[in-house]
């Protein structure tokens, strides 16, 4: 809770700053009846200084907290007494740096407290004390420095205006940049941990093996410890679900979509539209428990009353909530694209005697198509990037079935299961996942692309 | 021209095959249109059924089943020495206590296995509870109080008719030998529903009836706190920079493209995301609000700069040139200016941003929100878990109980999911305006 403190104290300086800075200003001139011969506002002054008060003394505050405890760890264990450490592998290391931290925070160890180990945690206390006062004076120091050069520069000419709006300008490209920093650091990351992954098992294996079972073994002797990760049965279990999912959501969709814009008497379509819309703000954990819950016990016993044998956590399940989640997005981004078709094309077809319904299926549709087609890709994309209804409503088998009353595995599923256990960085278990990761990305990027480029082109075609 | 049909056919004429054809297609027509219907109605229909089912299932949740014992609170066996300090009657065994109190109610019950059943009845967080209540009431040690002792989940659901009296034996969770305890209980009116007050104030716990939400609600709330102070900052500053003031040239129109994408990219991956880089480079502390409310910031950034660029948008450019007529700088237009103008219509966006981090699971596993963690939150720094996850963690346990615990949690993340959504309708209502 210290930090809290340090920030609170960082706002006061700040505050304290702005209104030295601004006093600074209107003195200069000789008193606030003559604040005209300045050339900036008076609080453009005062501007100047908080933010050089606070901004670089903020940035080494966020530097500071989160590289403090791994430089003192390693500090640490570069003080430990040679017999401590002496034989112990990098996770027994960290167990016992873990133990540490936990004496000198007076939370549960899991060892007996040896009088070595009472010494290092006491020498860990000792470090982080002071690593934490040097960070409030180094955080101190800088803020009132750079607030006190910025304060010295307070003077009637000097153009307090523009250096703030520079600064403004130069903090707002840094925040509109974080987007590709976003992306950047998903495809790096992800690409990263691909390539470890990749170095141990071959690409031909992953991307055309059709045996997946990713447990490796906890000692080299056992029996099937390499483990297989062939990723055939994970795309086919997700293009399943995901086939389910749109034969539910187009249809649907689409469907709605053309009454709600071209027959729903108006007030119909005031009620009709939100509550359908409310599908879409539903969490996705919501329809996991629907599916897991209410749909797959009811097709199960709906399977056996005539005599199917249909698994407990059944791709169909799964698919058909999914179809429900995706309705909405379906139909709304068809009404978009079909409200944009120009009235002048509805108006002929009815000149030349079409019904409603064959103006929309003969001059709407086909007129639309490419937006709708553009809808659909995106939401394909989204059946596939959906987790939270696949890990609770469908399987952990990766069966390689065509079967939709069987059970089935899905690529988010099992970077889920993957990456939800004890993790270990270098294991081909935990870095599979980052594979699978990078597959899903690379696929739901293709298809957005293509949407929105088709998306557009279309939306140009019409404007 | 395709009327071809030669003189001395005069019957063929255009008007009559359309005639002909007419019924047809005006039945075309009516099918097309039921079709249209049917297809809303089944949406209607699916939302309807989601709701009825989740609040079929998770009413019950906020009632809790107690049984009312005769608790004899003996001097010698909680305060001894009559010092009446908390200390020592803090440290009393309450266990054998509300122990002996069901043996005298039940003084048939003497066979070990009978006993444990009877035991068993009332939940393991009782004595902690009675411990409580002494320990705000010394008044009552030396009495023998009527005390409602919180049951156990199979009681509990036994009592809410989930589980079925009339199955065979075998069949059922629970015992006839307990099923005749509670009839007895039953009848002598000593077994009441009451508010479930433990739902709203506990964390989570592996006994269904002492489980509560407080924990996940205060986690969710920590998140989405330190998620809205990030996001709506850089969000706002995002659009305004490529909006207003942006060249329009390659490296823009890659950041336009990148943030349309960015917010299709399946959230799972923004999970992945957390991992590698905030806490296995960064070291962010693992299963906190603080790293949450970092990958739920990426994730709810492009939403919030999409909505604020619209409201930008909208903002008519005769205010901006007014501003700049009078001789404000282009940033002055901006903030004092069309920001004003713009700020219901980025409020709105923010707040269905909010909605959906509220909402969001997948990525929240990958970073360790799904710790089993009792103690309800104080800071960005604790170990936590949000709603979702509970909710997600809850339907995963077997016992009966629990369906109904997550279907009333759901009910609570949805209540909250509607007024947030609420609140952004009725701001755009208030606040927008048509130049």
């Amino acid at each position: 809770m210290q930090d809290w403190i340090l920030l609170l104290v960082l706002l006061a300086v700040m505050t304290a700053a702005y209104h030295l800075g601004r006093r600074r200003a209107v003195s200069g001139v000789g008193g606030p009846s003559q604040v005209h011969r300045l050339h900036s506002l008076p609080a453009y002054y005062g501007l100047y200084a908080a933010l050089w008060a606070g901004l670089p003394a903020l940035l080494l505050l966020a530097l500071w907290t989160g590289l403090q405890d791994q430089l003192v760890l390693m500090l640490l264990q570069a003080q430990l007494p040679r017999e401590m450490t002496a034989g112990l592998s990098e996770g027994r290391l960290g167990l016992l740096v873990n133990d540490i931290k936990n004496l000198a925070s007076g939370a549960m160890v899991s060892t007996e407290v040896s009088p070595e180990l009472q010494a290092a945690a006491a020498q860990y206390a000792r470090l982080d004390r002071l690593g934490r006062w040097s960070m409030w004076v180094a955080v101190l120091a800088l803020a009132l420095g750079c607030g006190w050069i910025a304060w010295g520069r307070a003077r009637p000419r000097f153009k307090a205006r523009n250096q703030v709006e520079t600064m403004v300008m130069a903090v707002m490209v840094i925040f509109s940049s974080i987007a590709i920093l976003t992306t950047l650091g998903i495809v790096l990351s992800v690409l990263f941990e691909s390539l470890r992954f990749f170095s141990m098992v071959s690409p031909l294996e992953f991307f055309f093996g059709t045996l997946w079972s990713p447990q490796t073994a906890l000692r080299a002797d056992q029996v099937g410890a390499s483990g297989a990760f062939g990723a055939v049965p994970l795309f086919t279990g997700t293009l399943m679900v995901s086939a389910i999912a749109m034969l539910v959501a187009v249809p649907i969709g689409l469907l709605s979509a053309i009454y709600l814009s071209e027959y729903a008497p108006r007030r119909l379509r005031a009620v009709a539209k939100p509550v359908l819309e409310v599908l879409a703000g539903i969490p996705t954990v919501v329809y996991g428990f629907f599916a897991a819950l209410t749909v797959a016990p009811f097709i199960r016993e709906l399977g056996q009353s005539v005599g199917l044998d249909v698994a407990s956590e059944s791709a169909l399940a799964a698919g058909l909530v999914m179809g429900v989640m995706i309705i909405p997005f379906v139909s709304s981004l068809s009404e978009d694209v079909i409200n944009a078709v120009p009235q002048s094309l509805r108006d002929g077809s009815y000149a030349l005697g079409a019904t409603e319904s064959e103006t929309i299926k003969r001059v709407i549709i086909p007129a639309a198509l490419p937006g709708i087609v553009g809808g659909v890709l995106l939401a394909v994309s989204r059946a596939i990037g959906e987790t939270m209804i696949v890990v609770m409503a469908a399987g952990l088998a990766a069966n390689l079935t065509a079967n939709p009353l069987d059970s089935v595995t899905t690529v988010t599923v099992q970077i889920v299961t993957l990456l939800t256990g004890d993790q270990e960085f270098d294991s081909a278990k935990t870095l599979a996942a980052f594979a699978l990761g990078l597959t899903l990305f690379a696929v739901t990027l293709v298809l957005n692309v293509l949407a929105l480029h088709i998306v557009r082109k279309y939306r140009e075609q019409y404007d | 021209m395709t009327d071809q049909t030669p003189a001395s056919a005069p019957h063929k004429r255009t008007i009559d095959a359309v005639n002909a054809s007419l019924k047809r297609r005006r039945a075309k027509e009516r099918r097309f249109r039921r079709l249209g219907a049917a297809a809303v109605a089944l949406g209607l229909l699916f939302v309807a059924l989601l709701f009825a089912d989740i609040v079929g299932k998770g009413h019950t949740a906020f009632q809790q089943t107690y049984i009312k014992l005769p608790v004899v609170l003996e001097r010698a066996q909680i305060d001894p020495e009559g010092s009446g300090s908390a200390e020592v009657i803090a440290r009393a065994n309450y266990l054998g206590i509300i122990r002996a109190a069901l043996r005298a109610h039940f003084p048939e019950v003497t066979a070990r296995r009978d006993k444990r059943a009877l035991y068993q009845m009332v939940s393991v967080g009782a004595p902690q509870l009675l411990r409580d209540r002494v320990l705000a009431d010394p008044a009552l040690i030396g009495t023998t109080a009527e005390v409602w002792l919180l049951a156990d989940d199979d009681i509990d659901m036994v009592v809410k008719g989930q589980i079925d009296r009339t199955l065979p034996e075998s069949k059922r969770r629970v015992k006839d030998q307990t099923l005749g305890w509670i009839e007895r209980l039953e009848s002598e009116g000593r077994i009441t529903k009451r508010f479930n007050t433990i739902f709203f104030t506990n964390g989570t716990s592996r006994e269904p009836e002492l489980a509560g939400i407080a924990g996940a609600l205060a986690g969710s709330f920590y998140t989405l706190a330190l998620t809205l102070l990030l996001s709506f900052p850089i969000g706002v500053g995002a659009a305004i920079y490529l909006e207003e003031f942006a060249p329009k040239n390659r490296w823009t129109d890659l950041i336009e493209v990148n943030i349309n994408n960015l917010a299709a990219v399946p959230s799972i991956v923004f999970g992945l995301l957390g991992l590698a880089v905030f806490i296995g480079i960064f070291g962010v502390p693992r299963s906190t609000p603080l790293v949450a409310a970092l990958v739920l910031t990426l994730m709810t950034l492009p939403t919030i700069i999409i909505s604020s660029r619209a409201a930008l948008k909208s903002v008519p450019p005769s205010i901006r040139e007014a501003a700049l007529g009078v001789g404000a700088s282009s940033l002055q237009t901006q903030f004092h200016h069309v920001l004003p103008l713009a700020l219901p219509g980025m409020l709105t966006g923010a707040i269905i941003g909010m909605a959906q981090a509220l909402g969001e699971t997948a990525p929240l596993l990958m970073i360790g929100m799904i710790a089993f963690i009792v103690d309800v939150p104080a800071g960005f720094t604790d170990p936590a878990t949000v709603l979702p996850v509970q909710i997600f963690l809850w339907a995963d346990s077997p016992e009966r109980a629990f369906v109904e615990r997550t279907s009333a949690a759901i009910m609570v993340l949805l209540a909250f999911l509607i007024l947030m959504n609420l609140a952004a309708v009725l701001l755009r209502r208030r606040f927008e305006r048509r130049w």
